[in-house]
């Protein structure tokens, strides 16, 4: 049985599981490093990145968790997931310069309908506060763009959003990063 | 491709990205560093954090743009602001100013005592305070897309938001519990819209996020609220009324985001010195009590 632990210190991450429940899989929250055994696969959900960088600090989680990464755990991270992911000093999942708020304030938050690269149907792109990657390194393979501003990309064992699919009913993404992944069947 | 700003979606999602988190209030841009270091998901800028504007009396409003303004250009986590229950002029002017969350506060003196703001019109979301399901349910009727209890502000009491957060929870296994029939009856009892009441049968929650606040000065307070089923805090003046605000803004951020790991937040509590003064409940008269502001 797939099991994906989810970085539940703050967050959407009730969402992700539910997304992920549907699609079959077992999931189980990360508070802890007693929390990152025999994990599949990992999503960091969003929320406030700066928030959970503290947390994760504090709980000392942000050098097992990199070390995990780095060794090939797939990983899955949206909006404050792809923030940490892409900053070299926090998990350094992915080659990319990140751009917080990229796209304004509350106020400008958006939905659209986004063709991303490997999606067989559009997806429902919620995007708040969101951030986005100026540019990516050459491990990485854009996913997705909005005028330039990459929104969706994978290097390796790791897949990174800047809108939020644990808030749409739509599963594509989930089964996206299971099939191509965790299972790679 | 088509694109929209202010969806229900977006508005509530923003609130959802908050669970779990604190939410603090600031009355100046150096307490807002305090609150943005010690991992604050948002800060409330305000003039007066409420037990000051209990002592300060006088008409409570909405806090100076400027202020707002150079608290948003410090800190990059979101602002929200404050504003009189119905004066929507204050709003218009919050949104203007491009705040990502406003406040239609208890905290401030009542623009109109007859009738909330029409929160759906805006692009800019917008909390309110509910003592019980009924008064949530009007709510997010006006458009609200985030709630949070009122319990007494700027008491360090937390007696009122374990009430308000108790009925609400209490109310809404009621309304799941009941068969379809008895849903209109319920609606009209609560004096909630039936189309929300229907929406929590068969959701079994609440359709926006639901925090706690008022009255939250410790650890464990914060602790206690989420266990009883709040999915974030809201602080005022428990922060920067109590001796040592950066240990205190840590310390509730870390028991917030662990409410059940008791040995943490022990760790945490442990020679943090005192905590707001705080006020008994039974020694405010009825008109000082703020939790009553509002239809």
């Amino acid at each position: 049985m797939t099991q994906i632990g989810i970085l539940a210190l703050q967050g959407a991450f009730t969402e992700h599981a539910r997304a992920l429940q549907a699609l079959g899989v077992t999931t189980t929250f990360v508070r802890t490093a007693a929390d990152l055994t025999d994990l599949d696969g990992l999503v960091l959900p969003g929320g406030e990145s700066t928030t959970m960088r503290k947390l994760l600090t504090r709980e000392n989680l942000l050098a097992p968790l990199r070390q995990l990464i780095h060794q090939g755990l797939p990983t899955f991270g949206t909006c404050a997931g792809l923030v940490l992911l892409s900053q070299p000093d926090a998990l350094n999942g992915l080659t990319g310069d990140v751009v917080r708020n990229g796209f304004g304030r509350q106020r400008e938050s958006f939905e659209t309908e986004l063709t991303l690269q490997g999606l067989a149907q559009p997806f429902p792109a919620v995007f708040i506060r969101a951030p986005y990657l100026k540019t990516v390194g050459p491990d990485a393979t854009v996913l997705a763009q909005i005028d330039h501003r990459i929104v969706a990309a994978q290097q390796a064992n790791v897949l990174v959003t800047a809108f939020h699919p644990e808030l749409t009913a739509d599963t594509q993404l989930h089964a996206y990063f299971l099939k191509h992944f965790v299972t790679k069947s | 491709m088509t694109t929209e700003t202010a969806t229900l979606k977006v508005k509530r999602g923003m609130a959802q990205m908050q669970k779990q988190g604190v939410i603090m209030d600031v009355a100046n841009v150096e307490q807002a560093k305090i609150a943005e270091a010690a991992g604050a998901v948002a800060v409330m800028a305000l003039e007066r954090v409420p037990s000051d504007i209990r002592t300060a009396g006088g008409v409570a409003r909405m806090t100076d743009p400027a202020m707002i303004q150079s608290i948003m250009d410090t800190v990059t986590i979101p602002v929200m602001a404050k504003v009189r229950i119905g004066h929507f002029a204050e709003a218009r002017i919050l949104e203007a100013l491009g705040v990502d969350y406003i406040d239609e506060s208890e905290v401030l003196t009542p623009a109109d005592d007859n009738y909330h703001i029409q929160k759906a019109d805006y692009k800019v979301p917008f909390v309110c305070g509910c003592r019980d399901l009924g008064e949530a349910l009007r709510r997010i009727g006006e458009g609200a897309a985030m709630l949070r209890t009122k319990g007494e502000p700027g008491t360090g009491n937390i007696v009122e938001a374990v009430r308000h957060m108790e009925k609400v929870q209490t109310q809404i296994k009621q309304v799941v519990a009941a068969d379809p029939e008895q849903l209109m009856t319920i609606a009209r009892d609560l004096k909630a819209p039936y189309e929300l009441v229907q929406e929590v049968h068969a959701a079994g929650k609440l359709p926006v996020v639901n925090f706690a606040a008022g009255g939250v000065s410790t650890p464990a307070d914060a602790a206690l609220m989420m266990n009883l089923g709040a999915e974030g805090i809201f602080v005022g003046s428990g922060i920067f009324k109590s001796d040592n605000p950066e240990k205190f803004a840590k310390a509730i951020v870390t028991a917030t985001a662990h409410p059940t790991d008791y040995a943490l937040i022990a760790k945490v509590s442990s020679g943090l010195g005192n905590a707001m003064k705080g006020i008994e409940l039974s020694t405010l008269t009825e008109a000082e009590k703020m939790a009553n502001r509002g239809i």
